[in-house]
């Protein structure tokens, strides 16, 4: 297991050195100077252009910039936001908690309903309760997220009038920031109605989030529990006389859980993508919005530092899903070498 | 009273072209501690049959029978829970594919406790106990770690092993064995059938052992049902069998085997067992059979003696005439 665990992270540095090198040709292969494109319609004088230059190391050779660039990652150094003068890394970690708190909800709403939808459909396939699932998860995959997510605005806040329309709570409150979860925070700061307003401010941004991951895991359920149910040792199991929910929820999912938990993983990259477009559409302050106004702000050494965070923490957690597929899958744990 | 009474089994699948119908009405008695066969070709509906008795066969198969009975207790009228607790119990299966039929998730020992879990009232440590010496029971070296051990580290004659002390974990009164060594190498298919034998005359359980392989049933059965195409040709005690079959299929089986052949050339039947599109009228082995006359391919018979034939064959294996149909008919 320590062997696969080696491998496994071997493999995570040609991705990481693939990753670092994209973000680093980003805003070098762009057309246009980058100076003059950060400098804007206002434009630089040349000695203010040369001085820039020699900051940013556009004077050197490219792959002593790369060199520059790795070993400042290295060091937690992700430069600088032009317009702010804070450093990327800081600014990343004020706005990745509300990042990680939709993800996790849009996460935990989408296995907590599309896990056992999937297993349902699987063992009443053919029924009107599969077709219809497999009809609602096919819509769900479909739709794009910015849409889904103003037609959600439409009915639950503007006809409806159930939720808010943006931000992450009521500026009615207002208290210190511990974990960076406005949901747990609200309710560690004790005040009445906070923690509601917390609440329905995250419902509507994390079903939007949460609708493609809830499809896909339903789909892929599904579709690994139906393999797996006609396996002759679900037979075998149902020879034992063992009670349904045993042999369904026991021998059979454990099975299916193997490829369910690959696919899992795989949604979260899919969620910070995503987080990006339902971020922007309900001003929730993440790093998905913190990336789309520093691409509109042309503050290019953000850009380049949040797309490798970004980036290792995919990496991170594809990582974990394969240290979590080695655990559930014995046939992986009891290799050695 | 025998201790499994089965009476007009019939199971029909539905597919595309209508009812197929996998085995057809038929009967089957087990006393206690009987060691009985059931041969045939491949899809002549012996699995079937079993898995019909056992409750293991897919919503899309039609069961039906006038009587399934074990023990004296009607199993068709039985609700499904109770059904469950019968299953693994009383009655127990092991399969062909012994590789794929233990859970690859599930340690060994995991899998042999969670039977006696479900059926007997034994605590944890009395498990555990019962596990190691089932393992011994069926010839497993160092139990205590092969217990540890996960399926896809044990070989396929292991796994069969494992099968087996799993599936008797619970003392049944009666094992089924669905080609037990089919998907095994030759040497250890002889061990298993020793194992399966042995185990039964110590139990005094009741064995009843599908397979295809005449060998198998020469060396360790006591009666022999010989199936074709979802139907009963011939049940008998197997010395009678062996030395004078009644019906040209046996007879056929019979000859193909390597140790009687006479001749350069293993005889062999020709044709395949009819499908769902390709059953013929009468008689359904009339096509392959070389003793059949025109009353085989319009009237089909029925069992008399034990046997599914219009002209039995006698000791010396030529076609008897008992309805004088072959004397109508002008055939010698």
């Amino acid at each position: 297991m320590f062997q696969y665990f080696l491998n496994k992270l071997a493999t995570t540095i040609p991705t990481f050195l693939g990753i670092s090198l994209i973000a680093f040709a980003f805003i070098r292969v762009l057309p246009g100077d980058p100076i003059m494109l950060m400098a804007g319609e206002r434009g630089v004088t040349p000695e203010r252009y040369e001085e820039l230059a020699t900051q940013f190391g556009f004077d050197r050779p490219f792959y002593i910039q790369y060199k520059d660039f790795l070993l400042n990652i290295l060091t937690g150094d992700f430069g600088q936001s032009f317009v702010t003068k804070h450093p990327v890394i800081d600014e990343f970690l004020a706005r990745f908690p509300a990042t990680l708190e939709l993800s996790l909800s849009a996460m935990f709403l989408a296995v907590l309903v599309g896990l056992p939808a999937g297993i349902v459909a699987a063992v009443k396939r053919g029924s009107w309760f599969d077709h219809t699932l497999m009809g609602i998860s096919l819509t769900g995959y479909s739709m794009p997220v910015f849409w889904l997510g103003l037609l959600l605005i439409i009915l639950f806040s503007s006809i409806l009038g159930w939720t808010p329309v943006s931000g992450r709570i009521s500026l009615l409150y207002y208290f210190d920031i511990h974990t960076g979860f406005m949901t747990i925070d609200a309710l560690m700061s004790g005040q009445k109605g906070a923690f509601a307003s917390a609440v329905s401010h995250l419902i509507l941004p994390a079903i939007t989030l949460g609708t493609i991951p809830m499809a896909v895991i339903a789909r892929q359920t599904r579709s690994a529990m139906l393999e797996v149910l006609s396996e002759d040792y679900v037979r075998t199991a149902r020879a034992k006389g063992l009670s349904t929910f045993r042999i369904i929820g026991l021998h059979a999912f454990r099975n299916a859980l193997i490829t369910v938990i690959t696919v899992i993983g795989l949604q979260i990259g899919v969620l910070l993508a995503g987080a990006i477009l339902t971020e922007t559409i309900f001003a929730w302050p993440g790093i998905g919005k913190w990336m789309v106004d520093s691409i509109f702000r042309r503050d290019y050494q953000v850009v380049q530092g949040g797309l490798i965070l970004i980036s290792s923490i995919v990496i991170l957690v594809n990582l974990t899903v394969d240290l979590l597929y080695g655990l559930i899958n014995p046939r992986i744990r009891q290799t050695r070498g | 009273m025998a201790l499994l009474e089965i009476k007009n089994l019939t199971v029909e699948f539905s597919t595309a072209h209508g009812p197929f119908r996998a085995v057809d009405n038929i009967d089957l008695s087990v006393d206690a501690g009987e060691l009985v066969a059931i041969v045939g070709e491949s899809g002549s509906g012996k699995s079937v049959s079993m898995l019909a008795l056992m409750g293991l066969l897919p919503w899309t198969a039609k069961v039906t029978a006038d009587r399934m009975a074990l023990d004296g207790k009607e199993l068709t009228e039985m609700p499904q829970d109770q059904r469950r607790r019968i299953a693994g119990k009383d009655m127990a299966m092991i399969f062909q594919e012994p590789m794929t039929s233990l859970n690859p998730c599930f340690t060994v020992g995991f899998q042999i406790n969670e039977i006696m879990k479900r059926h007997l009232s034994l605590t944890r440590q009395e498990r555990d106990k019962r596990a190691v010496e089932l393992m011994s029971l069926v010839g497993i070296p160092s139990p205590e770690s092969r217990l540890r051990a996960f399926p896809h580290q044990l070989s396929g004659g292991m796994s069969q092993r494992v099968m087996i002390a799993m599936m008797i974990a619970c003392n049944p009164r009666l094992l089924i064995a669905d080609e037990p060594t089919t998907a095994l190498d030759v040497t250890i298919q002889a061990q298993i059938l020793e194992l399966l034998a042995s185990l039964q005359q110590d139990t005094g359980m009741a064995l009843v052992l599908i397979t295809h392989d005449m060998g198998v049933v020469a060396e360790v059965a006591q009666r022999v049902i010989v199936q074709y195409a979802g139907q009963q040709v011939e049940s008998r005690n197997v010395i009678d069998l062996f030395d004078t079959p009644k019906h040209p299929y046996t007879q056929a089986l019979l000859a193909a085997l390597p140790e009687r052949a006479t001749t350069q050339h293993l005889p062999s039947i020709p044709g395949v067992v009819p499908g769902q599109l390709d059953r013929p009228d009468g008689c359904l082995f009339n096509p392959r059979c070389q003793y059949a006359i025109q009353a085989c391919r319009h009237t089909p018979p029925g069992i008399q003696n034990g046997v599914r034939c219009h002209t039995p064959l006698n000791a010396q294996g030529h076609p008897t005439d008992p309805m004088g149909l072959r004397q109508k008919e002008g055939v010698s």
